[in-house]
């Protein structure tokens, strides 16, 4: 028996929603959640780079013990932002506002999200958050961390603290609107035939993110105004002097900041799944248990943020109750890995850009978790908590984790969203690049910190020098890897090859309609057969650029 | 730059050894399971390289698979947590018989206090072999007592008395850091624990200038606050009787029982009213803004001299505790069951 094998030629559709009508009042007063995506995917990368630029200069001044580059106050700044800036104008809207917004609903079958203004909206408040973020960091910063502890924050720093909580608060306000029109989306507006036994895993870890951003981000927003109550009236929450518990801003922090941690991996998980089914031509191992594990993390991740606290005199007991909830936690995630792993078992493994980027994720997520077992385990934590070590594992986690789940997405959805194809060469030197340059930067801090190297030190003993000048060296390796794929992705724009529907030949609702998509997403509406990621059953078809 | 590579910190207290160990035993699994992860992946890829000749076999996953992959790693994270959580109830309670030393942080420097009344600013001398518990509190902001030769920590809150212990076992000059973010010379609030031999410590103490012990210095204060005009033990006294006090259980006016210990003893003298014993009335003027940090420890530490000395019965007409002996054990078994806080010192047994 031989299999038929057609040849195609892909082109360009004649009319999508870039060419639907031009100007800049149709992009600022889009409802399209393409256009709103790409809005974001526009911000958010100015963000990475500024946060990118604070980190190198962090780098920098740590290449030599003395604080001989900046001022103490400067490069407390620096860190400040750089953490503030990456975490709330990047890390939390990067891949729900910008791959999620695009792909989602094209995934259920749907024209747009379930409220289109109120994604508009979402986009003008994280705006206007950033634009705060700005003013601050023009009127000369803010010293606060990215933590704000107080009563630091609310008593002591003579820094812009409100104008940037406000900031924050606004960019709170844009992700809670996001989560609201996913869960919205996600109940009402599935295709006909698409049961959430049917729903890719990709919307299965956006509707969980959404869910914990509703939940938690009012809180939040409810500790900086309480922060910012303290600091502009004296009104006595957090500030012993005044009556308040300092440890009270912590607990509340972090309930919201430690489910934030999961708003910032989950749909990174979900991206994973995608891509680890597309190149091994897979159905994924064990779907259910893919699915549920992205909602017991949701829900466990509710119930475990004072394991950044067990050297911050809380109570030995709850602590101990702490640690173990956060075991819990770990082990959805550690079923994902086990199943992405089994996924490619017996596969038809191809290395395009996008499965390396996956296989990176896959590797260094393993590390960013178990190094997350070691601070949950309390005896250790005492040693490790507030140095190096933790800012190694949630870079682990966070770069490792969602930055290379977030350039794996957009390379494998960069053809639905363009049209056209990135160069494949360079591409795949960039996520090699990307991988060297990141374990080079950020493993030598696992050893500083078990040597007891604190966070946020200005300067530091001579005897950890070396370990700091191979972090710095690895910091501008994985410059140039960040840098490449802003390049090559403009040049593409022009220049890359005319991509065609359906390039990776992957299942999905998205790669049925054209690339890039009309306006409405779907000349018909879709109707859904067949579980996700059905591959094997799919044509074989050549697709020649 | 010299070429310095040091992989561990030095071990410098008894717990050090404890605590290497148990990192290295999750060293060994963080290793273990990303190489086996990373040998599957790199393995498959080899193996189901894309070929035109063979197809990927579809497999939709087995109950069983997921089971084993659940309960194994609970089974070990398990070992870890109650390996962890010992570990941490060791490092986190102080043995009694601790040399006991006061530190008071604030930005950015650090203030030690010893029994003797002798002081010294961002340096700690201590002697090895013993256990020695720092008492320690903040003048403004958290600040962090991190030793890591000793693998000991603790967030030093304002307001409120925290503890770190260590036994140090080894001669020499180690690290003291703030490792809690405090503002601007954060990174420069460091400074030095010298561990000695005891001999050498007790020539180090007698050869420091102080103005008496801190009970002394303790006391000389509160005949300056004329605290002893209510604070008496006759009968007629406006204030309860401080004698034996300390490390005893009180009760309030509310009829709830807490310990005196530290950090009430503290919030009695800054905040009177805030929890008044039982019989008393709330007459006491605050003492806020009145006593420095270093005069509040050497209050308490007086008060804590009076309660050793014993002079009087703890169950005289005129202390504040209107609880007898044979209650003791039963309130103490209540406030455990609340879940409330323990006395520092558990008041030892008297036959």
């Amino acid at each position: 028996m031989s299999t038929a094998v057609t040849t195609v030629t892909p082109v360009m559709p004649a009319k999508h929603y870039l060419n639907d009508n031009y100007g800049i009042r149709s992009w600022l007063l889009t409802k399209d959640h393409k256009r709103i995506a790409i809005l974001y995917l526009v911000s958010i990368t100015f963000f990475f780079f500024i946060g990118g630029l604070f980190a190198a200069l962090i780098r920098m001044e740590l290449l030599t013990p003395q604080g001989d580059l900046f001022q103490s106050d400067t490069y407390n700044k620096l860190f400040s932002m750089h953490g503030i800036n990456m975490v709330f104008f990047f890390l939390v809207p990067s891949i729900p506002a910008t791959l999620g917004n695009f792909v989602l609903p094209i995934m259920l079958g749907a024209r747009d999200l379930a409220f289109p203004k109120i994604n508009l909206l979402s986009w003008y408040i994280y705006i206007a958050g950033a634009l705060f973020s700005l003013a601050t960091m023009v009127s000369g910063g803010v010293d606060t961390g990215w933590t704000f502890y107080t009563p630091l924050s609310s008593g002591f720093l003579r820094t812009h603290v409100v104008l940037i909580a406000v900031g924050v608060i606004m960019a709170g306000f844009s992700s809670i609107f996001t989560g609201l029109n996913f869960i919205v989306t996600v109940h009402r507006m599935r295709a006909p035939g698409l049961t959430w036994g049917r729903l890719p895993l990709f919307v299965w870890s956006n509707y969980a993110t959404s869910l914990i951003m509703v939940l938690a981000t009012p809180v939040l927003a409810i500790t900086l105004t309480l922060l910012a109550l303290e600091r502009g009236f004296h009104i006595g929450i957090f500030d012993p002097k005044l009556g308040g518990d300092p440890v009270l801003f912590q607990h509340m922090f972090w309930f919201y900041s430690h489910p934030a941690v999961y708003i910032m991996i989950l749909p990174g998980m979900g991206v994973i799944s995608e891509l680890v089914t597309c190149f091994s031509r897979k159905r994924v191992f064990g779907y259910a248990f893919v699915a549920f594990s992205s909602i017991a993390i949701a829900v466990f991740g509710f119930l475990v943020w004072a394991h950044h606290m067990f050297v911050a005199g809380v109570s030995q007991y709850s602590a101990m109750v702490f640690s173990l909830l956060s075991f819990a936690v770990a082990i959805p995630s550690a079923v994902k890995v086990f199943n992405w792993t089994a996924t490619m078992y017996k596969g038809s493994i191809s290395l395009e850009t996008p499965m390396l980027y996956a296989l990176g994720f896959i590797g260094l997520f393993t590390v960013g978790g178990l190094t997350g077992i070691m601070l949950a385990a309390l005896g250790l934590d005492v040693q490790v908590h507030d140095t190096y070590f933790v800012i190694a594992h949630f870079h682990y986690v966070m770069v490792g984790g969602m930055v290379t789940a977030y350039l794996g997405g957009l390379h494998f959805w960069w053809p639905k969203i363009t049209g056209r194809m990135y160069p494949e060469a360079p591409a795949k030197l960039a996520a090699l690049i990307t991988f060297i340059g990141f374990n080079l930067t950020f493993f030598p801090q696992f050893i500083l910190g078990y040597l007891g190297m604190p966070r946020r030190y200005h300067a530091y003993p001579p005897e950890f020098q070396v370990l700091n000048v191979l972090s710095s060296a690895g910091a501008s390796v994985l410059a140039v890897g960040f840098l490449l794929p802003a390049i090559y992705f403009m040049w593409s724009l022009k220049y890359g090859a005319i991509a065609g529907d359906n390039p990776w030949r992957a299942t999905g609702l998205e790669w049925q309609t054209t690339s890039p998509p009309p306006t409405h997403n779907f000349h018909e509406v879709p109707v859904v057969t067949t579980e996700p990621y059905a591959y094997g059953d799919e044509p074989e078809v050549t697709i020649v650029h | 730059m010299q070429f310095q590579l040091p992989l561990f910190p030095e071990q410098a207290s008894k717990v050090a050894g404890q605590v290497d160990a148990f990192y290295l035993f999750l060293v060994l699994i963080t290793t273990f399971f990303s190489l086996l992860i990373a040998v599957l992946i790199l393995f498959f890829i080899v193996k189901y390289r894309q070929s035109p000749d063979r197809k990927a076999v579809q497999i939709h996953g087995s109950t069983l698979l997921e089971i084993v992959w659940t309960v194994i790693p609970l089974g070990i994270s398990m070992v870890i947590f109650i390996w962890g959580a010992v570990l941490y109830y060791h490092i986190e309670n102080p043995p009694n018989n601790s040399l006991e030393i006061y530190g008071v942080a604030k930005q950015w420097m650090w203030k030690f206090q010893h029994p003797g009344g002798q002081r010294e600013i961002n340096s700690l001398h201590v002697p090895i072999g013993r256990p020695v518990k720092v008492t320690l509190i903040s003048q403004d902001v958290i600040h962090d007592f991190f030793v890591p030769a000793f693998r000991v920590k603790q967030d030093v809150l304002p307001n409120r008395y925290v503890y770190s212990w260590f036994t140090p076992t080894k001669p020499g000059t180690y690290h003291l850091f703030c490792s809690q973010y405090c503002g601007t010379n954060h990174s420069a609030m460091i400074g030095e624990v010298v561990v000695m031999q005891p001999e050498d410590y007790a020539e180090w103490l007698a050869s420091g200038k102080a103005e008496g012990s801190l009970a002394s210095q303790g006391e000389k204060l509160f005949q300056e606050f004329s605290c002893t005009t209510c604070h008496r033990p006759d009968s007629g006294a406006r204030g309860p009787n401080l004698q034996g006090l300390y490390g005893r259980p009180v009760r309030l006016t509310d009829n709830r029982v807490v310990v005196a210990d530290d950090n009430y003893i503290r919030e009695s003298i800054l905040s009177p009213n805030a929890k008044v014993v039982a019989g008393f009335q709330p007459i006491m003027p605050t003492f806020q803004g009145v006593v420095s940090e270093e005069g509040l420890i050497q209050i308490t530490e007086y008060i804590k001299h009076m309660s050793q000395q014993e002079s009087e019965p703890i169950n005289n007409r005129s202390t504040p505790t209107e609880i007898r002996d044979n209650e003791v054990p039963t309130i103490q078994q209540e406030l455990q069951q609340q879940g409330n806080t323990r006395p520092a010192n558990p008041p030892e047994k008297k036959k």
